[in-house]
């Protein structure tokens, strides 16, 4: 019997090439994970070409999972262990993997042609270049044909080698302590109607645990308790499909027909397609023949009184900004979803970077302002896209949400609000007749303010006795016919502003974690939030004079944020771009920030948080004075 | 689910009870005096009372341009949009509300030049909107630019040596777009006119009506010689589905074709009697395409009238239909917010 060890999180990655079913066994494993209770993160990886060359470095294909005993934030630093099913799996996974940490390599992925396409001179698992992990190399297709001797005559040699990636699984799974089951069962369902693929991988799988019990390999195995998770049921997903859950959900609460218009653009393709099968729910999706059309479709929609949507990346966004004017002229109700990619112009399209806050916040002609949210996580997306339809409704006025290609692709575990727990969503159309049935022409107000929230009325076409007519011209301020009037579009831009800016009041006050005074207070917004949360948490658990506060609400602030700026000698604002926040934070409040950027297309590592504040800034530490909640923090 | 859009819209099955007076604004028309854009706002304000759509039904959307300010001057539901976007805006508006009737105004530099891609991919759609470009041959709101159908050649203000580039025929972009219905039509011809915006409005589908309208200021005389007494009976080609093709001076010419080449005979000289000449069926694409090219032959009369009328499915149809197919196939509560919540893999943390 090999000893179990009790750890509290860890960090795996399965990397192959593309057709070796990498993306496949990496989500059940984050699957099987979350059956047993522990939060997980988990963040795919995959080329950027269609069918890049096979056992190539580029064409390499990659699943890392972080899972824990404690809430886990980011998809981890560095990996415990790496599945490596070739050679250029491992070339290129190899600066991921933690020192001392554990390499499984498929020894049959590392014929000659997969060293020299990979790179190597020499074979690693040979030449003693790794001696700092511990390797463990596997002929994990030899096992797999082996285990599977009886399908020969069924199978072709090709189809029994595919079953490898399964085989790897029960290792694995073994190793962790995973429940196999769950995956046996996905099996049957994916495989139905092929029975002898099904009991094939079927199989593998088990002969994959079977032979980590039995074989001269791993010496111990790992167990992970559940971590403290909030009660209910749970799904997994990624910030893509939250965002389409999200604005479906806000819809059905709103009790409003959903259109949603867009236009193929990596990385926010995902929301197209997501909503294009909630057909049965009764959501309209136009695939627009371009990105213009598809804002413009959508202020369409919204005109009629539909919830209406549109998303896109960088370059689309651009495309879009001359019908966002038209939006925050004509105060219709819109959301906009950017998923951020590197840019600028084509940039890197795969990889992820918060470099259109700008953009967002004044990317537009005119003085056009309009809220600017921003997600945290992938299951953040589907609240952050609910809060947007709220206000955009409200308010009638476009509202930005900002994701990023991180969080389009990551995916974690989401909390499934029950009956009740999503609050109804109440647009206030206009009432015509019988009400307004005295109404004579010229009577009806559309640009009339309701005094609290300064939003003008939502008259739809179809009721009676409120025709009028909307544009980009200028409104006579309340009736809302055209004016050149100098006084009057001076009143009427601040009026858009106040009103945009009124929403600070409806929204949550910003809330620092951590230290409530002292030396350094760390800010971030949209995707970072785990990297920071997870820096901060480390730093406090070492009596650091830390928190971290993060902004969901870009546009507006939360109101109360300068006051809590203002209890820290020190502002750090973290954010992929060249300090973008940090600038606008500056404009805002008069503070000086010190921006922490990172530009190269990936999201920030835990470490790289921690070093900056401790090495860069000479942070204290050991301050006992400390006060804050050490509840829920473990200690690693 | 409960739509509360249906609470507050009429059921649009109460008489229609509105005049030509009541689709006038309450301010004032703000177009050139002469501008050809009064002929075709006051055939619009006749036509709209006799389709039997409540006036809260009707809905006016335009880009940017003098015709774009069309639904200032319409006493209907209205959305004064931006520049050549005017296609896309209602798209979106009749897929979300298709029960409205959905006009959209445009002129020849906004549909043709900075929304073309969108004319281009309405027409492609057949989405059920009616679409009146009216063609001035230039850019009369930003003083006298030529546009994508003024003519080769033509001095204007960004041409002083003449326009280098050749027009667009609207008529066969349309056409070739996968247009359903095709008309062409002049501002000076009440009666036509008022015949083809009834075509128009009463065609499923999108409904491309082209007018030659003529601009007083910038280009004023582009479509004279179509209009004035003296030169339209030489130069115009009535089209009408049924009848032969004929024109001319007390209708003493004609077009038949030879093989696929339309020819311009004479019916007095006795070669050639009305039987001779081509009979236009406007459900015939050919005939549709061949007739449209004749629009700049300088030896052949100008073609006006309904080009092609075919029925194809609306997009906004389709998409609905899909739903209502899609909701057939699961159980009614599987359209539930629990059901969209709970596809896919759930666990349970207790």
């Amino acid at each position: 019997m090999k000893p179990t060890y009790d750890i509290d999180h860890a960090v795996i990655r399965f990397a192959g090439d593309s057709g070796d079913g990498i993306q496949i066994i990496g989500s059940q494993f984050a699957a099987a994970s979350a059956l047993t209770g522990n939060d997980i993160r988990s963040l795919p990886d995959f080329p950027a070409e269609i069918r890049a060359p096979e056992g190539s470095v580029g064409g390499v294909s990659s699943f890392q999972i972080q899972f824990g005993a404690a809430p886990i934030y980011t998809a981890g630093d560095a990996c415990n262990a790496l599945i490596a099913m070739n050679a250029a799996a491992l070339k290129a996974s190899l600066s991921s993997v933690a020192k001392g940490g554990a390499i499984v390599a498929n020894t049959a992925g590392f014929s000659e042609k997969n060293l020299r396409l990979a790179g190597y001179v020499q074979n690693p698992l040979e030449d003693g270049s790794l001696a700092g992990y511990s390797v463990f190399a596997v002929d994990i297709t030899k096992m797999t044909a082996l285990a599977l001797a009886d399908y020969k005559t069924k199978l072709s040699s090709s189809e029994i080698e595919r079953a490898k990636n399964f085989f790897a699984l029960g290792m694995i799974y073994w190793l962790y302590h995973r429940p196999i089951e769950s995956t046996a069962e996905w099996i049957r369902n994916k495989f139905s109607g092929k029975a002898d693929i099904l009991n094939a991988n079927t199989e593998a799988l088990f002969s994959g645990w079977d032979y980590a019990v039995n074989a001269e390999l791993f010496t111990v195995r790992y167990h992970i308790n559940a971590a403290p998770l909030p009660k209910g049921r749970y799904r997994s997903l990624t910030g893509n499909v939250a965002i389409a859950l999200g604005l479906t959900a806000a819809a059905q609460k709103a009790r409003l027909p959903l259109l949603f218009a867009g236009y193929p653009i990596t990385p926010a393709s995902d929301i197209l397609h997501t909503l294009s099968s909630y057909k049965r729910f009764g959501v309209k999706v136009i695939q627009a023949e371009d990105e213009i059309a598809a804002i413009a479709a959508t202020l369409g929609a919204s005109f009629g009184g539909n919830l209406a949507a549109t998303a896109s990346s960088g370059p689309g966004m651009s495309l879009k900004i001359e019908a966002l004017g038209l939006g925050v002229m004509a105060e219709l109700p819109l959301v906009v979803v950017d998923v951020q990619r590197a840019g600028p112009s084509t940039g890197m399209p795969t990889k992820t970077e918060q470099s259109d806050l700008l953009q967002s916040l004044y990317g537009r002609h005119g003085e056009a302002p309009l809220p600017v949210l921003a997600a945290a996580s992938a299951a953040d997306c589907f609240d952050v896209a609910f809060e947007a339809s709220r206000i955009a409704l409200k308010y009638m006025t476009p509202v930005i949400v900002l994701s990023d290609s991180y969080l389009s692709n990551s995916s974690e575990p989401w909390r499934i609000p029950e009956d009740g727990e999503l609050p109804s969503i109440e647009p206030h159309f206009s009432k015509g007749a019988p009400e307004h049935g005295a109404l004579k022409q010229g009577d009806f107000k559309p640009y009339l303010r309701d005094p609290a929230t300064l939003t003008r009325q939502w008259a739809i076409p179809g009721t009676k006795a409120l025709e009028h007519r909307i544009g980009g011209l200028e409104k006579l301020a309340n009736v809302g016919t055209v004016s050149h009037d100098a006084e009057n579009h001076a009143e009427m831009v601040r009026v858009r502003a106040e009103k945009i800016a009124g929403i600070a009041n409806d929204i949550p006050l910003a809330e620092a974690f951590g230290a409530e005074t002292g030396q350094t207070l760390v800010i971030s917004w949209g995707s970072t939030f785990g990297a920071v949360r997870t820096a901060v948490e480390q730093m406090l658990l070492q009596r650091e004079h830390i928190a971290h506060l993060h902004l969901r609400y870009l546009n507006p602030f939360p109101r109360n944020l300068h006051n809590i700026m203002q209890k820290f000698d020190r502002i750090v604002c973290v954010e992929l771009n060249s300090g973008q926040l940090s600038q606008v934070l500056r404009g805002a409040f008069g503070e000086e920030i010190i921006p922490l950027t990172k530009i190269t297309g990936q999201p920030f590592k835990t470490d790289e948080i921690k070093s900056f504040i401790r090495e860069t800034l000479a942070h204290q530490t050991g301050v006992d004075d400390v006060r804050f909640v050490l509840e829920g923090l473990v200690p690693s | 689910m409960q739509n509360l859009i249906n609470t507050v819209v009429s059921n649009g099955d109460a008489e229609i009870t509105f005049g030509v007076k009541d689709l006038r604004p309450a301010g004032d028309v703000r177009w050139c005096a002469g501008c050809g854009d009064y002929a075709v706002l006051a055939q619009v304000q006749k036509l709209l009372p006799e389709l039997g759509v409540p006036r809260e039904n009707i809905a006016f959307i335009s880009g940017i341009g003098c015709s774009s300010r069309f639904p200032y001057y319409m006493n209907t539901y209205g959305f004064h949009t931006i520049h050549g976007r005017a296609a896309a805006v209602a798209t979106g508006l009749k897929v979300g509300r298709p029960e409205l009737s959905v006009w959209v105004i445009s002129g020849d530099g906004d549909a043709l030049s900075i929304g073309g891609n969108h004319t281009m991919h309405l027409l492609r759609r057949n989405v059920d909107v009616n679409f009146l470009l009216l063609n001035n041959q230039i850019y009369g709101l930003t003083k006298g630019q030529y546009s994508p159908t003024s003519q080769h050649g033509q001095i204007t203000k960004s041409s002083p040596l003449g326009m280098p580039d050749y027009p667009f025929n609207p008529v066969s972009l349309a056409l070739g777009a996968g247009g359903t219905f095709v008309a062409r039509t002049l501002d000076r011809d009440l009666k036509h006119l008022a015949a083809m915006l009834r075509r128009a409005a009463e065609h499923k589908g999108t409904s491309f009506l082209e007018v030659y309208q003529n601009c007083v200021v910038f280009n004023d005389g582009a479509f004279e010689e179509l209009t004035d007494k003296a030169t339209k009976p030489e130069k115009v080609l009535f089209l009408e589905h049924g009848k032969p093709l004929i024109f001319g001076t007390n209708g003493n010419k004609g077009i038949r074709l030879d093989g696929l080449q339309p020819q311009v005979v004479s019916l007095e000289t006795g070669e050639y009697s009305a039987d001779d000449l081509l009979v236009y069926n406007e459900r015939d694409e050919t005939l549709a395409y061949i007739m449209a090219n004749l629009t700049y032959k300088p030896d052949f009369p100008r073609p006006v009238g309904v080009f092609l009328s075919i029925d194809r499915p609306c997009y906004e149809d389709e998409l609905v239909r899909q739903i209502d197919e899609s909701r057939k196939t699961v159980k009614s509560q599987n359209i539930s917010l629990e059901a969209l919540f709970t596809s896919g893999n759930v666990w349970t943390i207790s």
